[in-house]
């Protein structure tokens, strides 16, 4: 049983329009596979028959509930490592020197069930130029479950295990049954909000530095280029981005300069580099 | 680089073994502490890294950890505990013995490739 062409091309573009990821043909298995729990949730004996029904009825809530099936929140604890790294020995220490008011602000603009946030708290209290700083940290997410997941910080056993160091297991978790939950202390420094990147962003003031990591990548060419675009407008001129490993400005948006830190890159509005001449870090 | 695994579950050894041959090690194993003392005995140097389970015949993984720290030419094997032991205790205790780092079983061959990454041991970090 394969979802039907019809329904197909119905959940392909309520789901571009709603968040802009792109799903090709050839998808009709991850689709499929993703909302047969939806329509049976729902009281249907198929995809087919739930996705009618919806292109009838056309709830909201039901709507939101298929874009959100759809999105992938594959996230780990300090991701790929590196960049993480280059936020503790080189971003951090930069900023540092350059912010009087003892402030940072930063945005994890796509973060998934919570750990991009929340490592990048844990990297904050690990970097000894911060200690005193206050850190604004603000994280949103297109899906209303994962910001309820992000918000409550609990932890399968299998995610502790991905990337997260032992020694910092024990220092921030702790045990809740089978799962694992970050400190209160933690969690309470990191403010969760629901948005859509391809939406004009609401007010939230300027970052020194966005994490706007493995979502890129499921958006066409122009929504990148207004996704990276709007992310300028909200950024210091001298912030700095960190994108996934597989994404890039270069011929998207090419305001925007690749600049090493440590063994990774992070990315800087070029006006910044050129006009000041000074702040890349290195 | 030389890796120890020790595990009394052959399929467990052969499983962490493939994992580690995937990304370059050379594999030694044993079946309990304190055979594995005697694997490290026999070697003209140490390995880089030994992965070890906790709960073993003879001798366990707690006491195994406890007596290669005890030998200053065995301090620069990373030791990474390798087990079903959960507590958070058990985890704190580990590390105080010497352990660098703490795998729960189960766990994904994605979860041990981002541990060694954690511990430097990848050829290069790609970003597993
Ligand atoms: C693969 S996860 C990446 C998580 C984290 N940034 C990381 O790198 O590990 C992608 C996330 O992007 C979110 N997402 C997808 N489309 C979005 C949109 N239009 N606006 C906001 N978030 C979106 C998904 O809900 C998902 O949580």
């Amino acid at each position: 049983m394969t979802i039907s062409p019809q329904a197909f091309t119905f959940v392909r573009e309520l789901v571009r329009a709603e968040s802009a990821i792109v799903l090709e043909t050839g998808k009709e298995y991850l689709v499929e596979s993703r909302l047969v729990p939806l329509a049976r949730a729902a009281g249907h004996p198929d995809v087919d028959a739930y996705v009618a029904d919806l292109s009838k009825r056309r709830t909201p809530a039901a709507m939101k509930q298929v874009v959100e099936a759809l999105t992938t929140n594959e996230t780990s604890w300090f991701r790929d490592s590196d960049p993480f790294t280059a936020l503790r020995q080189n971003v951090f220490p930069a900023l540092a020197k350059t912010r009087s008011n003892r402030t940072l602000r930063i945005w994890a603009g796509a973060c998934s069930s919570g750990q991009e946030p929340y490592s990048i708290i844990m990297t904050a209290l690990d970097t000894p130029e911060l200690a005193g700083w206050k850190i604004e940290l603000v994280a949103t997410d297109l899906s209303e479950e994962m910001l309820t997941r992000s918000r409550k910080g609990e932890y399968s056993q299998l995610e502790v295990n991905r990337g997260l160091p032992a020694t910092t297991l024990v220092r921030h978790f702790e045990r809740s049954g089978l799962n694992w939950r970050i400190n209160q202390s933690i969690r309470d420094r990191v403010e969760f909000r629901s948005l859509n990147l391809t939406r004009p962003f609401p007010p939230m003031g300027r970052f020194d530095i966005v994490f706007l990591r493995n979502v890129l990548i499921y958006f066409d060419l122009p929504t990148k280029r207004d996704v990276l675009k709007r992310v300028r407008q909200v950024m210091a001129p001298d912030g700095h981005l960190f994108l996934g490993a597989a994404e890039m400005t270069m011929g998207v948006d090419d305001a925007w300069e690749r600049v090493p830190a440590g063994r990774s890159s992070v990315y800087r509005i070029r006006e910044a580099i050129t006009v000041r001449g000074s702040t890349c870090v290195h | 680089m030389r890796a120890l695994i020790v595990d009394d579950s052959r399929a467990m050894r052969r499983i962490v073994g493939r994992i580690l041959e995937g990304v370059g090690f050379e594999v030694l194993e044993a079946g309990d502490g304190q055979e594995a003392l005697g694997v490290l005995e026999g070697l003209d140097g140490p390995p880089e890294l030994a992965c070890v389970d906790w709960n073993m015949p003879v001798m366990d993984g707690f006491t195994f950890i406890t007596e290669v720290r005890k030998r200053s030419e065995w301090r620069s094997i990373t030791l990474m505990m390798v087990t079903t032991e959960s507590e958070m205790d058990q985890i704190v205790r580990a590390l105080a013995a010497g352990a660098h780092e703490y795998l729960i079983k189960p766990f994904t061959g994605e979860a041990m490739l981002e541990k060694l990454d954690l511990l430097g041991l990848l050829p290069t970090s790609t970003g597993v």
